[in-house]
Formats: structure tokens, C-alpha cells, sequence
């Protein structure tokens, strides 16, 4: 079995992984690389050097290797969680965990953090990743309480869980962004977008590799 | 052993078979998204920049 979920989030995250890689070469990187350029201008104007490691085409390879590596994850992820609840893996029941999973990892954490373009105002890294990893696991663990277990006390908890992160959000930074809020706004949105439709995707096609293999187990 | 018990036998173990996996896959799985999303190493960062930002993982 252990081979199965492996083979089944390798080729579901490479597929899902592709798929999000072109989609964002015309959504949210057009936006990053605009928003490098307000940027460069302002560290150019402060005399400090700013040039990104990765240009052209590495950058376009590196971004879609870092993606597809996000994809097999968000897929293997999602088949650790469908046998642990001991539900069937098929594509429509893991699509809708993969939109559950992107209501806590997506929803519930952009409602602290907004999804940020470069040079815009930021509090300290670590911070904001302990209560992104935070929210998302509390946010998942509480959707699965509130849509899962029937008992009355099991859905308060549910609830509380999925509110009590937000009273624990960072402090949002001094705004004093380089980058126009027109830019960040479309941003925000297509960063929502992409990351609703990495999950969707990670999640339909784990489902359906893990039945188009378990067909060919069954027929061998 | 009756056939009752040689059931639940093979059912504890694949109930067990699928634990594994489970954790198998929730190493993995996790141990990617921290790699692509939250690693420190500057090579690492620069890499994954974009797709940080565009997956809205915290970024500098």
C-alpha cells in the first residue's frame, strides 16, 4: 500500500504541479515580476542592491520545480488524511478535501496574512509562519470536527477551533508598500485563485490515480 | 482459527498497512511543503520564491 500512496502523489503532484506552474507563469508571476520593478526602483533609490537570484528561464524552471514539489505534497497530504478518516480515495471525495484543505491552508490564513507581493510591508518571518502553520492545521483539524463527528460538543470545539487563530493574528506591518494597491489587489486575488485550484487539482487526481491503480491491482 | 477471526486478523492488518502509509505519506508530504514553502537556506528561498508568493506562504 505504502508504494501505492507514494506512486499515486508522484504522479498526481507532477500532473497538478504542471498544470499550476503554467497557470501561474500568466497570473501571479507577471504580477511579482511588475512588483520587483516598483522594488528595484525604491532600493535603487535607497543605493541598496537588490537583483533576484533567479532570472528567465531558471526562474521559470526553479518556480515550477518549487511548485510541483508543493503539488506532491498538497496530494500526498491529502491521501494521509483520506486513510486516516478511513474514507474511500475516489476524485470527487478528494477534490472536496482538497477544498477543505484550501479553506484552512488559503481562506483561513489570508484573513491574517494577506497573500503579499514583493516589497511590501512585512512583521518578522517566523512569526508569521508559526501562525500560518498554526491556523491551518487548527482550521483543518476544526472543518473536519464541524463536518465529520456528529456530537453536539464535538462541533463547539469544531467552531472554536476554527475561530481562535484569528484572535492570535499578527500585528499587520506599518503599510508602506513599493508596490501599487491595484497591483496587490489583483495579486491577493489570483494568489486565492491558484492556490484553490493547486489544491482542487492535487486532490482530483490523487483520487483518480489511486483508483486507475487499484483497478490494475485488482485485474493483476 | 475460525473464519471470523482469520477476517479480523487480515482486517486489523490492513488497517495497519494503511497507518503506515499514512505516515509514510504525512512525512513526505509535509517534509515537501516545508521544503517548498518555509526552509530557511538562502538557495532554497530564492528557488521557491515565486511560488511562495503566489501560494501565499509567509515570505520575506
Amino acid at each position: 500500500m505504502i508504494a501505492r500512496v507514494l506512486t499515486t502523489g508522484l504522479i498526481a503532484g507532477l500532473v497538478a504541479g504542471l498544470a499550476v506552474a503554467a497557470l501561474q507563469h500568466f497570473t501571479t508571476t507577471p504580477l511579482i515580476l511588475a512588483a520587483e520593478v516598483y522594488e528595484a526602483a525604491q532600493h535603487a533609490h535607497d543605493g541598496a542592491d537588490a537583483g533576484a537570484a533567479f532570472s528567465g528561464l531558471s526562474r521559470t524552471a526553479a518556480t515550477s520545480l518549487a511548485t510541483i514539489a508543493v503539488s506532491i505534497g498538497y496530494a500526498l497530504i491529502l491521501l494521509a488524511a483520506m486513510l486516516l478518516s478511513g474514507d474511500a480515495i475516489a476524485p470527487r471525495r478528494a477534490a472536496l478535501w482538497g477544498a477543505c484543505a484550501f479553506a484552512a491552508t488559503g481562506l483561513a490564513t489570508s484573513l491574517g496574512l494577506a497573500p503579499q507581493l514583493p516589497g511590501m510591508a512585512e512583521t518578522e518571518l517566523a512569526a508569521r509562519q508559526i501562525w500560518w502553520l498554526a491556523t491551518a492545521l487548527s482550521t483543518g483539524a476544526g472543518l473536519f470536527a464541524l463536518l465529520r463527528l456528529d456530537s453536539t460538543a464535538a462541533k463547539i470545539v469544531g467552531v472554536a477551533l476554527i475561530a481562535l487563530p484569528h484572535f492570535f493574528a499578527p500585528q499587520p506591518a506599518t503599510p508602506e508598500s513599493t508596490a501599487p494597491a491595484e497591483l496587490a489587489a489583483r495579486f491577493a486575488a489570483a494568489s486565492l485563485a491558484v492556490q484553490a485550484i493547486s489544491w482542487a487539482l492535487a486532490g482530483a487526481l490523487a483520487g483518480l490515480v489511486w483508483r486507475l491503480l487499484s483497478r490494475e491491482k485488482e485485474a493483476s | 482459527m475460525n473464519a471470523k477471526s482469520v477476517n479480523s486478523t487480515a482486517l486489523a492488518a490492513s488497517r495497519l498497512e494503511a497507518l503506515k502509509a499514512t505516515a509514510v505519506a504525512l512525512t513526505l508530504g509535509f517534509g515537501l511543503v516545508w521544503l517548498a514553502g518555509f526552509a530557511y537556506p538562502e538557495s532554497v528561498h530564492d528557488a521557491a520564491h515565486d511560488t511562495r508568493h503566489a501560494l501565499s506562504f509567509p515570505c520575506h
